[in-house]
């Protein structure tokens, strides 16, 4: 194992992190930790947003079956019919497209082409930032209708479901912002435009949570 | 595992790693995301009472498919599991299979398929 090791050591001690290209440092893998590193979270939100998903699913089955069975009635048994299926669906593509203009910024960075990348870098922020928007008009909407976060189970689960989801759109869009800060201030550079790819694979990560969401929360009967 | 065949892995991987933007162009990625609005298009639709009552039972599976459809398009493509290493594709997919396997059993303690 050593013999193995020995190798990237003395390659990663002539280099140093004085050499621009960093990329190219080998790992015991050959791949970049960084970007090791975020796939393993993104391994791991899996587990957060499937329990919240499951969490979901329970309570909305429960909820249900008390209002089948005449348990609550009026406000407390409201669920899917204040949703806007229409306005989602509108939300739901404008975070999709945002996907589009997140790779076309890592595009960009590869290329070395900072213009289009804090063009692409902006816009996916702007896209996200409507997302948000949307979200809150929708939460202040339903919480207009009567159904609040603790009107009943299905609330409960929909609002912690949803809104861990805006949490991490939110965050996203954070990311972006400071990357567009950093290449205005000239510190992002195709030298580590890997930078950009590795909040690329959360935002992506982020876009393909709300494809189940969107499915299963809103489509699915 | 000798130094020269750890070395060699090493360097195709690492080539792997790096080469994954060149794959695909700018306007292939816009003919993907057409692709993706289409599948999401086809998805609401479902949505519309006449669609939903000529799909009948088949609704929810129509539903699981596109939405499956659009997730592996997003992960393999925008995500380039497609293109980077194989190492990425399997510490993802660990993450995801233990949760679905995790949580079919916490609903199924729950009986929520009942």
């Amino acid at each position: 194992m050593a013999d193995v090791l020995t190798p990237a050591v003395e390659d990663h001690a002539d280099h140093g992190h004085d050499d621009h290209h960093e990329e190219h440092l080998p790992t015991n893998t050959g791949l970049s930790h960084n970007k090791l590193g975020m796939w393993v979270f993104l391994g791991s939100e899996c587990l957060l947003f499937g329990g919240l998903i499951s969490t979901f699913l329970l309570l909305k089955g429960r909820h249900e079956g008390q209002v089948e069975e005449g348990l609550i009635e009026g406000e407390a048994a409201l669920a899917t019919e204040v949703f806007d299926i229409w306005f989602t669906s509108l939300s739901s593509f404008v975070l999709l497209m945002s996907s589009l203009t997140m790779v076309l910024a890592v595009s960009a960075a590869n290329r070395g082409d900072s213009v289009r990348t804090r063009l692409w870098l902006t816009t996916t922020a702007f896209l996200g930032s409507v997302f948000i928007a949307g979200q809150v008009y929708e939460f202040t909407s339903f919480v207009r209708e009567g159904l609040g976060y603790t009107t009943n189970q299905f609330s409960s689960a929909f609002y912690t479901l949803t809104g861990f989801h805006g949490i991490h759109v939110t965050l996203g869009i954070l990311m972006l912002v400071a990357l567009v800060m950093l290449s205005f201030s000239g510190r992002l550079n195709k030298g580590n435009a890997e930078t950009v790819e590795i909040v690329g694979l959360y935002w992506h990560f982020v876009d393909v949570v709300w494809i189940f969401v969107f499915t299963i929360v809103y489509l699915v009967p | 595992m000798s130094t020269d065949t750890a070395a060699a892995v090493d360097t195709a991987d690492a080539h792997d790693d790096h080469d994954d933007h060149e794959h695909i162009s700018d306007s292939q990625y816009i003919g993907i995301a057409l692709g993706l609005a289409v599948l999401t298009a086809l998805e609401v639709a479902t949505a519309v009472g006449s669609v939903e009552e000529a799909l009948g039972s088949l609704l929810v599976p129509v539903l699981m498919i596109m939405m499956i459809m659009k997730f592996v398009v997003v992960a393999l493509y925008f995500m380039h599991l497609k293109f980077d290493n194989k190492i990425l594709t399997q510490v993802f997919f660990a993450g995801l299979i233990l949760a679905a396997a995790v949580y079919a059993i916490f609903l199924s303690a729950f009986r929520f398929w009942a």
